[in-house]
């Protein structure tokens, strides 16, 4: 059974002091519901995902105590990826009809904290200072760049355009153009990737309503169809953060299986693809991701983003909406804050920012510790 | 002042010619570091313990310019703290392992570079014990 988003809701992405992560996912839940013509009442079951929150369901206090199912999910930076994906399964399932995913963040400033333990590493693995996820994404891009030649200057370009988008969106945490010399010239953080070129924590919330693709037209003239929802971990031999060893076998990373199954699940492939958002928690995994996502081969991105080829304009517009580098990542909300823009894009709703040319198939990508994915494509 | 190595058991200490301790799968040969009592490839428990090769090739590496949250880090902190280097040492047709780096200046760090298995200080326990860890250092040429 083919499911649709009917409403998408937004809590601006950014710093509230004051403002809890529950209350800032009642407002996004509120907004999505508006956005659906429908009320909390309806709604049957719903998915909630935090990293911070144990219990996002907590929510139901600022909405109404109506008993529905609520199932609380973390997986990491695809953590908003498995909420709408158990959410779509739940209605494919025949169980319900109308439900809801919401992700809600409030994280504090500064680099994630945790256990190395609690990532099958050892303790000593934390002590010495290798339990970082920064300084994968510097190895992973570092290592990229001189397999595949690509510059420095690239990898300002992706961050500037990260910064260009989101001053065009009133939602986006960082607003202000950064010139490419800005970038190259912060401190640098990780080899070869400096401040400006990675995303923070910050907070915010996103939600999102859903029901079998054969009721939508009750609901909306515009329903965006989710054609493909997958959630992938790595395989052995794949290159991904906090991993104290690798084999010396080598194969793809989860992104490649997560987007490969998309693809066959949906039946469109990236040449169809219209507007696209891809995990940027650093300019140089947009830069990865392009290629492991099917929108280009390994090196190619050099020339394209030379050209504009990501530009809201471009044949390949990427995070239309500033991505993780101008929202920055409340991890339960990330992801559906992708979605979100999405279904803005197709129906024509993105204002300032809109990709032209009617654009028909969007999609988008997760990817966080310990190697996980999540791909959604959606249509029109 | 003594030393002491950051944990047990993942490399042999005191020793001139240190190694890394990993373990093998007795099922399908598997080389995992640091050891463990499972195998990641075949999920056998028939594991057996493996000294490492001191030498291989530099496969990836990047910098570590910020001091990483304290805990877990146990380096020096706040303005005592010391940028390094990080990367992954692939042992030919053993393993990769991923470990500090001596040379943290990348205009010095080359991919594929010829690298060496040392003990190096990188902290002091509340003992006062310096506390030793395992790095790579660029094989001179
Ligand atoms: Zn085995």
């Amino acid at each position: 059974m083919d499911v649709a988003i009917i409403g998408v809701g937004l809590h601006p992405f950014g710093r509230f002091p004051g403002v809890s992560a529950i209350d800032m996912g009642a407002i996004a839940i509120r907004r999505a519901l508006a956005d659906a013509g429908v009320e909390w009442r309806d709604i049957e079951f719903a998915f909630g995902g935090s990293y911070e929150i144990d219990n996002p369901d907590a929510v139901v206090a600022r909405l109404g105590l109506t008993g529905i199912p609520f199932t609380d999910v973390y997986n990491g930076c695809a953590t908003a990826a498995s909420a709408l994906t158990l959410a779509a399964n739940t209605i494919r399932l025949g169980d319900h009809r109308l439900g809801l995913a919401v992700g809600m963040d409030k994280h504090v400033p500064g680099a994630f904290k945790g256990d190395p333990q609690d990532y099958a590493c050892p303790s000593w693995y934390g002590e010495v200072g290798h339990f970082t996820t920064t300084k994968f994404f510097g190895m992973k891009i570092n290592k990229y760049m001189h397999d595949h030649g690509i510059s420095h200057s690239t990898l300002a370009k992706v961050a500037a355009k990260g910064y260009r988008n989101g001053g065009l969106n009133p939602n986006a945490f960082r607003r202000k153009p950064l010139s490419e010399e800005e970038i190259l010239g912060s401190p640098m953080l990780n080899y070869p990737l400096t401040q400006y070129m990675f995303c923070a924590p910050d907070e915010g919330a996103a939600a999102v309503v859903l029901c079998p693709a054969e009721d939508a037209r009750r609901y909306t003239e515009t329903p965006i169809y989710l054609r493909a929802s997958t959630v992938r971990t790595r395989r052995l031999g794949a290159f991904e953060v906090h991993s104290p060893w690798l084999p010396i076998e080598e194969t793809v990373g989860a992104t490649v299986d997560a987007s490969r199954a998309a693809y066959e699940m949906a039946g469109i492939g990236p040449q169809d693809v219209d507007v696209i958002q891809l995990q940027d928690t650093d300019a140089g995994a947009e830069v990865i991701h392009m290629a492991e996502n099917g929108f280009c081969a390994d090196g190619d991105q050099e020339a394209l983003i030379a050209d504009g080829a990501t530009e809201i304009d471009g044949p390949l517009p990427v995070n239309t909406d500033g991505g993780l580098i101008a929202n920055g990542e409340p991890i339960g909300a990330s992801g559906l804050r992708q979605i979100h823009e999405i279904v803005l894009q197709l129906r024509g709703q993105a204002g300032d920012r809109q990709v032209p040319g009617s654009p028909k198939v969007g999609y988008t990508q997760l990817y966080g510790a310990p190697g996980t994915a999540g791909v959604s494509i959606l249509s029109v | 002042m003594a030393q002491v190595p950051v944990a047990e058991g993942i490399f042999t200490w005191p020793s001139d010619d240190p190694q890394l301790i990993a373990s093998r799968c007795s099922a399908c040969g598997m080389v995992m570091f640091p050891a463990q009592d499972s195998c990641a490839r075949c999920a056998s428990t028939e594991i057996e313990e493996h000294l490492l090769p001191r030498r291989g090739r530099l496969w990836a590496w990047t910098t570590q310019d910020f001091q990483p949250p304290s805990p877990p880090y146990a380096g020096a902190t706040g303005k005592d703290f010391v940028p390094f280097a990080i990367g992954y040492v692939e042992l030919p047709d053993e393993v990769k392992v991923e470990a500090r780096l001596t040379e943290s200046d990348p205009e010095k760090l080359v991919q594929a570079a010829e690298m060496e298995l040392v003990v190096v200080p990188f902290g002091t326990d509340d003992d006062g014990n310096e506390v030793v860890t395992f790095a790579f250092r660029p094989v001179a040429t």
